[in-house]
């Protein structure tokens, strides 16, 4: 179920600032396990769970209001240019690795999404001074196989592209596909609604899918100054270990989710979530960000007069790439990990967000 | 859709391995062959008796595509390798591949843009610098041996407007041609030859002329087409939709000229459009025919692809057609040069 929706969630369209479309299908899905969901006009996605315990605590107490945000937005590229033959030209938005690019299977989404072939000149006729370079995007062009004329009625300049990259499976789980950052962020809030189903427990939790993350975490600036919750959660990606960026300095894949440590994360509320993992022996690695996060995390953390905030990070490697992998078994425990640890919320609750 | 085009072209097969898209072709060609054989080195040989049987007549086409070969595996599960054949290296990065000893499915990794430092970002990794990613913690886990072979892992698919896109179109588009020009009758003697390692240089061919002695032979390939954007005018080799491209001369061959000039002519009788491979460069099982068995009258010609020897290329569905057509016409015909 959740590995279904990784798949259905990693093939939708939107790019920072166009997340209207994926932001339609997230709100069906929360609709299936959420008590109420609205979109704002950003298209930030809310979806309310209330516990069956919800308004019942003791003696003016109440339990808490916890937000849990992952972002939608995918980082894309942009139509610039359509030349005589039909060819297009196009500018990054996001941080991309230009060597990848030649060779790579796109859609331009224009009036209906058409795919496309992203190509350089040939190696045999490149000047001297160009053989071994990584190429600029005025050195890349997108094939279309289309006519010029029909180019030029399907596609405009601003129109987004993305990578064309169904997901795949390699072994132990391992997933690998487009926007995993942070569509797997968002199969957690998922994978946390479906557990939490099963527990009885007090919070009113908000999950939210926001928007614009890539460009500068406006999404989650916008809804925590709306929901203003008393414990806020962000889930986003952090670079997996690979050959040739191993540990330290990243996460191995195996070691299940990580908690972000360090200002941007509340001390207490920290501890509070390592000792739920270890009374559950759900495994997890931890991270520390010595500044601002540069994820949602970091605006939470300053909305209205502060919320405390934690950070879940799911170790990801070739960020930015078509085929970015995660492990389906880290996004499966960090549910059951984020649902025990709001069923973990009694009456003293307050005492995890203070020093 | 041709189905056939489209198992002939996702189906591995890196020079070396070409046991599966032999299988595939020998089932295809199954009913409309008079005898087959696979030979030492692997090439597969078609025979199809004529209805005269006075002359020997050789179509070859190649099985093999470029791809990689394993050459190491580290402790934490990471496939090292070498290239087979002129692979364009500069459009591997972040592609699906296919580890064929058994189809273990894999990418090719690279760090993110995020953990590198500018020099990085703007210098192109060499071969020994990439790696395979199959998901495995460590070495045994991988199920991958020294020596198994690597291949792009591409859906084929209808592109654009009357083009096709996959991997190895460079040759299977010649594989598919022939078997379906054997379907049909000749009065000479045919051989259809699916040559093996043509892209390690052109290896398998000669043995299959050495076994045939044919009195003529034509090669159907796969050639560049440069018709992009930032090719110099005049530099474009082939382009798409024009027609079937007929080599006069490559790296490795200069053809006969008398045949040369026949299928020039037999194009031209049957209106089929037609160009020529406009640079003399690459090669081709012609060059390792036209001199084995004391030299073969030989040509070539080709379905222009564009974005050859990468993951995916894109040739045209009209000039596949009309390779085949030509190639019919001329086999046909009394004259052969």
């Amino acid at each position: 179920m959740v590995k279904e929706f990784i798949h259905n969630m990693s093939l939708q369209v939107g790019t920072s600032g166009y997340e209207e479309s994926v932001s339609r299908f997230v709100r069906g899905e929360f609709e299936k396990y959420c008590d109420e969901v609205s979109v704002d006009e950003y298209f930030n996605v809310t979806g309310i769970m209330r516990g069956d315990k919800w308004g019942t605590c003791q003696e003016g107490k109440k339990y808490p209001r916890i937000m849990i945000c992952a972002h939608m937005d995918e980082i894309a590229m942009m139509v610039k240019e359509i030349d005589d033959d039909g060819f297009i030209r196009v500018s990054t938005v996001g941080g991309f690795d230009m060597r990848l690019l030649p060779g790579l299977e796109v859609v331009v989404h224009g009036k209906e999404a058409i795919n496309g072939i992203m190509a350089a000149k040939p190696n045999h006729v490149q000047d001297d001074n160009e053989k071994g370079k990584a190429l600029g995007t005025n050195s890349l062009f997108i094939d279309t196989g289309l006519s010029a004329q029909r180019v030029k009625d399907l596609v405009s300049i601003g129109d987004i592209v993305t990578y064309n990259s169904e997901m795949g499976e390699l072994k132990n789980g391992l997933l690998f596909g487009k926007a995993m950052d942070d569509r797997a962020g968002i199969a957690i809030l998922i994978a946390t609604m479906l557990e939490l189903k099963r527990f009885h427990f007090g919070a009113e939790v908000s999950f939210v899918a926001t928007v614009q993350e890539e460009v500068g975490t406006k999404g989650a600036q916008m809804v925590s100054y709306r929901i203003q919750p008393d414990i806020g959660v962000a889930i986003d990606v952090t670079h997996g270990a690979s050959p040739d960026a191993p540990a330290p300095g990243t996460i191995p894949m195996d070691k299940g989710i990580c908690m972000a440590f360090g200002p941007n994360m509340h001390p207490t509320l920290f501890n509070r979530l390592k000792s739920v993992a270890d009374e559950y022996a759900i495994p997890y690695a931890t991270e520390l960000c010595k500044g601002p996060t540069g994820t949602d995390a970091r605006s939470i953390q300053i909305s209205r007069e502060g919320i405390p905030t934690l950070l879940l990070e799911i170790p990801l490697r070739y960020m930015h790439t078509p085929v970015e992998v995660i492990s389906l078994d880290a996004v499966k425990k960090a549910g059951r990990l984020l649902a025990n640890f709001i069923a973990d919320m009694k009456e003293d609750w307050e005492q995890w967000t203070t020093f | 859709m041709d189905d056939l085009l489209k198992k002939l072209s996702e189906i591995a097969g890196v020079s070396g391995d070409e046991g599966r898209v032999r299988d595939l072709i020998k089932e295809e060609a199954k009913p409309y062959a008079t005898d087959m054989v696979t030979d030492a080195m692997g090439n597969l040989i078609v025979y199809k008796k004529g209805t005269v049987g006075a002359k020997k007549g050789l179509i070859a086409a190649h099985m093999d595509e470029v791809g990689f070969i394993v050459k190491s595996i580290s402790d934490d599960g990471f496939i090292r390798f070498d290239s087979m054949g002129g692979v364009d290296t500069r459009t591997v990065l972040s592609q699906r591949v296919k580890v064929t000893h058994s189809d273990i499915k894999g990418i090719f990794g690279i760090k993110a843009i995020h953990l590198q430092g500018w020099d990085e970002r703007n210098n192109l990794l060499g071969i020994g610098s990439l790696y395979v990613d199959v998901g495995a913690k460590n070495k045994d886990e991988t199920g991958v041996k020294i020596g198994d072979y690597i291949a792009f892992d591409t859906e084929f698919k209808d592109f654009g407007e009357g083009l096709m896109k996959g991997k190895a179109l460079d040759d299977r588009l010649g594989c598919a041609n022939l078997l379906y020009l054997m379907r049909n009758e000749y009065e000479d003697d045919l051989y259809f030859c699916f040559t093996v390692q043509e892209e390690i240089g052109t290896r398998g061919a000669s043995l299959c002329a050495n076994r045939v002695k044919p009195d003529y032979a034509l090669i159907l390939e796969g050639t560049f087409a440069y018709d992009v954007p930032d090719v110099p005018c005049g530099k474009e080799v082939t382009r798409l939709g024009c027609g079937p491209a007929i080599t006069v001369a490559d790296n490795t061959v200069i053809c006969h000229k008398g045949l040369v000039n026949r299928l020039i002519e037999v194009a031209e009788e049957n209106n089929i459009p037609h160009q020529f491979k406009g640079l003399i460069a690459g090669g081709t099982d012609a060059g390792a025919i036209r001199t084995a068995v004391g030299g073969v009258p030989a040509g070539v010609i080709s379905v222009p692809c564009r974005y050859l020897h990468s993951p995916v290329s894109v040739a045209s569905w009209a000039d596949f057609e009309n390779v085949r057509k030509l190639a019919y016409a001329w086999l046909t015909t009394d004259e052969k040069f």
